[in-house]
């Protein structure tokens, strides 16, 4: 059958199985725009108030639901603005397409109106990217780009389409749906003397990331560590892949990891990695990492391998399929000394309560209270990120999405919209700083116009919170650009976008606010008041070790 | 740290921009590039891509799979010094007259450069080789003019039945 090149792309979407895309329209979008408008009863597609708001969406709706996140975007500034949400997909390893409209090929080099070379600025942040030149290659690149996006280790990737082929006509055959390449592991030996070096351990710990999640290896490192009574402890990325109480679960590792956690590492003669890439806010002295320790890594990316801390073993491939196979040969065990030990470790940081004031352990605490154990977590970047991986009670991997590697202020209001759209959940928890909300605020527009119920939760302390705090620690107080003077009355804005408000400063009204918000069943924004001094704790610094650890 | 300078040959698919994804990720990874050639090869729908860089065994190794993840990477091959052919081509104007003009040409004698131009005042010699040949050259030229000079990136083939597929 013959088709435009725009409804090419709608009929690989829908080979895809995609049925809700994220975007904005514009000039070299417009065909496109207009084969979406002609198949509005299969594919919804979601206007945001800014291209970056809907980069963020198709990643949250992807990490809330396993599916690959597909954004759209005009060219030049369009697709510029879905930079930021490009490279935080990529850090953190998420399955994403993005297409973009470019100028006609004519005009192409010669700096026309909202032209831009998207594919060379995208070149480091994309597992790959492409630029459609003839619009017969339009449907097998796009579901290439399928395939890389879920292949091996996922990550996004951007098709640039330049205006004239969403235009021009080809022949179109329908194909079934991209399915990730498979490696099967089969270094049986490696795995033997691997599961040698656990069952002889004495004072083992399994350490996980992000991959596991992406894996689905969560129920073996539980099965795992129940059988050989091993420790574990975990990545921001991989909170929730254990029960934040399960009494083998010591917590986050690393620069704002549990003394426990660390101390364990540092302590331990085995430690098994799972799918984590060392960075430097879990490895913070790569040298000195585990170091009395033998180290096996798994991983599915061989250039994880050796990048950031060395390992003794290595086994490369799908985390679930080796875990799988690793789990047979791993003994029963007990490490019930080693256990004393870590008990020793443990470190209670003192928090106030009581004093009539919120405080951030306390809304986290009431946040997990009323959300239940099926809360969906979404956060931006700061403080309030470190206490929601700190003291949510995570359960699920699923439920926690969190901008780990690149860090993106303003990531969370366009990732818990994907992620209330992807999930359908009755409520989302978007839980965020005065600085990183004020970043993407505008997106309230969104949860407003499409009546989601995502409830902001911002941790205001009148500061950039985690800059202010490393200024308290490090810079003598000089407090540089950290205490913005601003006045934003909170419960005012949202009702101006058309959501409600609410502003509390003691835990009470903080309860009453959120139960009443969950109530309402529409987008809310809760202003929490807290107090500047409070420190994200306990904390190493950049570099440090387990020596330096700071508890107050 | 035993930072050595090694050759490397990389197959690629010959498509836009894949020099560019190469070099580039050489580039953001902290790797320096001391020299580069790339051409088609036998098999039209394949570039080939030698590199010389310099770390030790732990960096080769991460540079190198980092590039394996590339999509259009086919394939890597570490080029041994010992067991194989590198050669870089010289063209070196060198100013001339009758005074020097022989020795010039006893010099290029014994490095087997080619006089590929005889000009007013100018000779410009054509030279192979290994790069260590090339520099010591270019050593010897130093005691003359050089006036201008262009020099390729090494290129390199494995001796023998050793043959860099897909």
């Amino acid at each position: 059958m013959k088709l435009n090149g725009s409804e090419i792309l709608v009929q690989v979407l829908l080979e895809n199985e995609v049925n809700t895309i994220f975007g904005y329209p514009g000039g070299a979008v417009l065909n496109i725009y207009d084969a979406l408008y002609k198949n509005q009863d299969k594919i919804t597609h979601i206007i945001t108030a800014h291209e970056q708001g809907a980069s963020h969406a198709a990643d949250g709706y992807s990490r809330a639901t396993g599916k690959t996140g597909v954004v759209l975007a005009t060219s030049g500034p369009g697709a510029t603005n879905l930079v930021t949400g490009i490279a935080t997909a990529y850090m953190d390893s998420v399955p994403m397409v993005a297409i973009t409209g470019n100028v006609g090929t004519s005009l192409i080099g010669r700096d026309s109106f909202q032209e831009v070379y998207i594919t060379g600025i995208t070149m480091p942040i994309t597992k790959h990217n492409f630029v459609v030149r003839d619009i017969k290659d339009l449907a097998d690149i796009l579901r290439k780009a399928f395939k890389i996006a879920i292949s091996g280790r996922p990550g996004p990737v951007l098709v640039d389409i330049p205006k004239d082929i969403t235009a021009a006509v080809t022949e179109y055959e329908p194909q079934p749906k991209q399915t990730a390449v498979k490696y099967n592991f089969d270094a049986v030996k490696n795995l033997e003397e691997v599961a040698d070096v656990i069952n002889n351990a004495k004072k083992p710990v399994i350490f996980f990331g992000g991959g596991v999640k992406n894996s689905g290896a969560g129920e073996l490192i539980s099965k795992i560590v129940k059988k050989a009574n091993i420790p574990a402890t975990h990545t921001m990325m991989a909170a929730g892949v254990l029960r934040y109480d399960m009494p083998e679960n010591l917590g986050l590792l690393g620069m704002h990891g549990s003394a426990v956690a660390n101390m364990t590492v540092n302590d331990a003669d085995v430690v098994l990695t799972v799918a984590s890439r060392f960075s430097d806010r879990v490895a913070l002295a790569p040298d000195k990492f585990a170091k009395r320790a033998t180290m096996i890594h798994i991983d599915i990316d061989l250039s994880e391998i050796d990048k950031n801390v060395k390992s003794d073993y290595h086994l490369i491939g799908d985390a679930e399929d080796i875990l799988s196979k690793l789990e047979v040969l791993i003994k029963e065990n007990r490490h019930d000394e080693w256990f004393e030990k870590i008990n020793s470790f443990r470190r209670d940081i003192p928090y106030s309560t009581g004093d009539g004031k919120l405080h951030p352990k306390q809304v986290m605490d009431i946040i997990s209270e009323l959300a239940g154990e099926d809360g969906l977590y979404v956060t931006d970047v700061g403080q309030h990120q470190m206490w929601a991986a700190q003291y949510l009670h995570h359960v699920k991997a699923e439920n926690f999405l969190t901008s780990g590697g690149l860090g993106t202020m303003g990531y969370g209001y366009g990732a818990a919209i994907g992620a209330q759209i992807g999930t359908g959940r009755s409520h989302v928890f978007h839980i965020t700083g005065d600085g990183s909300f004020h970043m993407n605020m505008n997106e309230a527009c969104t949860a407003v116009s499409y009546n989601l119920p995502v409830i902001s939760i911002c941790l205001n302390n009148r500061a950039l919170g985690m800059v202010r705090q490393w200024q308290t620690v490090f810079y003598g107080k000089r407090y540089a650009s950290s205490e913005p003077d601003r006045v934003t009355d909170y419960v005012k804005v949202a009702e101006g976008f058309g959501a409600k408000g609410y502003t509390c400063s003691t835990p009470e009204e903080f309860r009453a606010a959120l139960a009443d918000a969950m109530k309402s069943g529409g987008p809310a924004w809760i202003e929490c008041k807290i107090d500047r001094e409070e420190k994200v704790l306990p904390m190493i610094p950049g570099g440090g070790t387990v020596d330096d650890i700071m508890y107050e | 740290m035993n930072m050595k300078k090694t050759y490397l040959s990389f197959l690629v698919d010959n498509h836009h921009g894949v020099l560019t994804r190469l070099s580039s990720l050489f580039d953001q990874r902290g790797f320096n590039i001391d020299s580069l050639t790339v051409s088609t090869t036998n098999d039209e729908s394949l570039s080939r891509i030698t590199i010389a860089t310099t770390g030790d065994e732990g960096e080769i190794r991460q540079i190198v799979n980092q590039t394996r993840k590339l999509e259009e990477y086919e394939g890597v091959f570490e080029i041994n010094p010992y067991d194989s052919l590198i050669r870089e081509l010289l063209l070196v104007k060198v100013a001339s007259d009758k005074e020097n003009r022989s020795s010039l040409l006893e010099l290029a004698t014994i490095y087997k450069a080619k006089i590929i131009d005889i000009s007013e005042g100018s000779i410009v010699f054509e030279v192979t080789g290994k790069p260590a040949k090339i520099d010591s050259y270019i050593n010897h030229l130093k005691d003359y003019c050089i006036l201008e000079m262009c020099r390729t990136g090494a290129t390199a083939l494995q001796r023998g039945e050793v043959r860099m597929e897909k």
